[in-house]
């Protein structure tokens, strides 16, 4: 049933090391990004929340697929932004990142604001009447108490941003999609085996980040 | 003192009747609710005012101005001869003097007690991490809950959470304290552990502002009693002449119907 794996032909683990690579710097990209986004969204200058709002609502409601083929079309062929990258898989790559960061980001922003409600108004007032600025409010009292109540449903932005790294493959990232592209094409007698395969590799991802996440909800969750 | 040599900075001047917070012709609307109307009050250095009166008469609202969670529709306030900020640093840094005891305690649910006290004087004051837990320590130490340090907010009752409320302001050095109904969120066994402390406080000369239905600490810990009504100070005076002979209609009014039952 595995036996056309054993042809040397296709690189499984290569092609999920790089899916696991595309979720981990897309993750990591998100946070940061989404993170950057709310503070935009609560904070005092009308600006600054204008753009987050505006932000956050054009390209959350963009499919993923049109962002990062915008990338790939728009800023590498169109404007030659290569992002450092050398070759055309090294390009495909960080563009991919870039795209899945710009995209997520939205979504994290969103879960840290829900998390934000959660965190009583008195916190604030009672920071800001210390002498704090807005930055020292939002750093030290509100995102820590935030990110603590969003946990779970940043767990579920993670999983959704780990599958959502299929769509890198319309762009040439090798990762495990584009492998499984090629395995039903080329294995078409094995056709649920491949499937079963590529929903097991992802699962092995998934689900340990789900079953972190869930741990770390409770072991971190602020008792009120 | 001449009007020109006053010294901002002396912290241990004698308790002279120097004004520290001086609030005049304040106004503020709450939509079409005009919430202070006409507010002039002086509150010298080293002087306990106890504001009171009937819920909804702006006394919260009138406390939260001061260091400008509310902000004002007209009028001035200034503290220690500085006018109010509108915002920026220059507001932090006067907010930072003004130490506010909040109705819900608002300790930092997610740091310890010791982390509670110790944050503002660390990112606000810039103090060494020893210096400040030193302090910190001999704050909570005065007002009873050293044993306590190292749990979160929400394992404490809530008089322990308000006298950590307390020490975290006083961790600032204020030059005033304002308490907005500091007793009100607590069981009424509660009351008394937190009174005392507050009492402490004015003994050793803070200048305190303080909104509160505890009549009792207006008696006894007050230089002042400030009657507000409807969003106007209808009536001030010493708390002996005030509970005993009050002046005004809505003052007798508000005074019986808590005293005689």
């Amino acid at each position: 049933m595995f036996d056309f794996l054993d042809s040397g032909q296709y690189d499984l683990l290569g092609a999920f090391w790089v899916t696991a690579q595309l979720a981990l710097y897309s993750a990591i990209g998100s946070l940061i990004w989404g993170t950057a986004l709310v503070a935009m969204r609560v904070s005092p200058v009308p600006l600054m929340r204008g753009f987050g709002t505006a932000y956050v609502n054009l390209v959350r409601n963009t499919p993923l697929t049109v962002v990062i083929v915008a990338c790939s079309f728009g800023l590498n062929q169109t404007l030659q932004v290569t992002l450092g990258g050398d070759d055309f898989e090294q390009i495909g790559f960080r563009l991919a990142v870039l795209g899945l960061t710009a995209y997520t980001g939205t979504f994290v922003c969103e879960a840290l604001r829900s998390g934000i409600n959660t965190v009583p108004a008195g916190q604030a007032e009672a920071a800001r009447a210390l002498g704090m600025s807005f930055t020292q409010v939002l750093t030290l009292v509100i995102l820590p108490q935030a990110f603590r109540a969003a946990i779970t449903p940043l767990a579920n932005v993670l999983i959704a941003l780990t599958k959502n790294t299929t769509v890198a493959a319309a762009i040439g990232a090798t990762e495990a999609a584009l492998l499984m592209k090629e395995m039903i094409e080329n294995e078409a007698q094995a056709l649920f085996t491949v499937f079963g395969i590529f929903a097991f590799g992802f699962i092995v991802l998934t689900l340990p980040t789900g079953l972190f996440m869930g741990w770390a909800a409770k072991r971190l969750a602020v008792k009120r | 003192m001449s009007g020109v040599a006053v010294s901002k900075d002396h912290e241990d001047s004698p308790r002279a009747q120097e004004d520290l917070v001086v609030l005049s012709g304040v106004n503020k609307h709450f939509g079409a609710l005009h919430v202070l109307q006409d507010i002039d009050l002086t509150i010298g250095r080293g002087e306990v005012v106890v504001v009171i009166g009937p819920s909804g008469s702006g006394k919260s609202t009138l406390c939260r101005t001061i260091n400008r969670l509310e902000t004002i529709d007209a009028g001035s306030i200034s503290i220690d001869g500085k006018p109010l900020p509108a915002e920026g640093r220059e507001l932090a840094r006067l907010r930072s003097d003004v130490g506010m005891v909040f109705q819900s305690f608002n300790l930092f649910a997610h740091k310890t007690v010791l982390e509670n006290v110790m944050l503002g004087q660390i990112k606000v004051r810039g103090t060494e991490k020893k210096a400040a837990e030193a302090k910190a320590r001999t704050l909570l130490e005065r007002v009873g809950v050293a044993a306590q340090a190292e749990k979160y907010p929400a394992q404490l009752s809530g008089g322990q959470q308000q006298r950590v409320a307390i020490a975290r302001a006083l961790a600032m050095g204020p030059k005033v304290m304002l308490f907005d109904e500091p007793t009100s969120a607590l069981d009424p066994e509660m009351i008394n552990e937190v009174l005392e402390v507050m009492q402490q406080l004015a003994r050793e000369g803070m200048t305190m502002v303080v909104v509160t239905h505890e009549m009792g600490f207006a008696r006894s810990a007050a230089d002042r009693v400030v009657f507000m009504a409807d969003g106007r100070i209808v009536e001030q005076a010493s708390p002996e002449e005030f509970f005993s002979n009050p002046r005004s209609d809505r003052a007798k009014d508000f005074l019986s119907k808590i005293l005689h039952h």
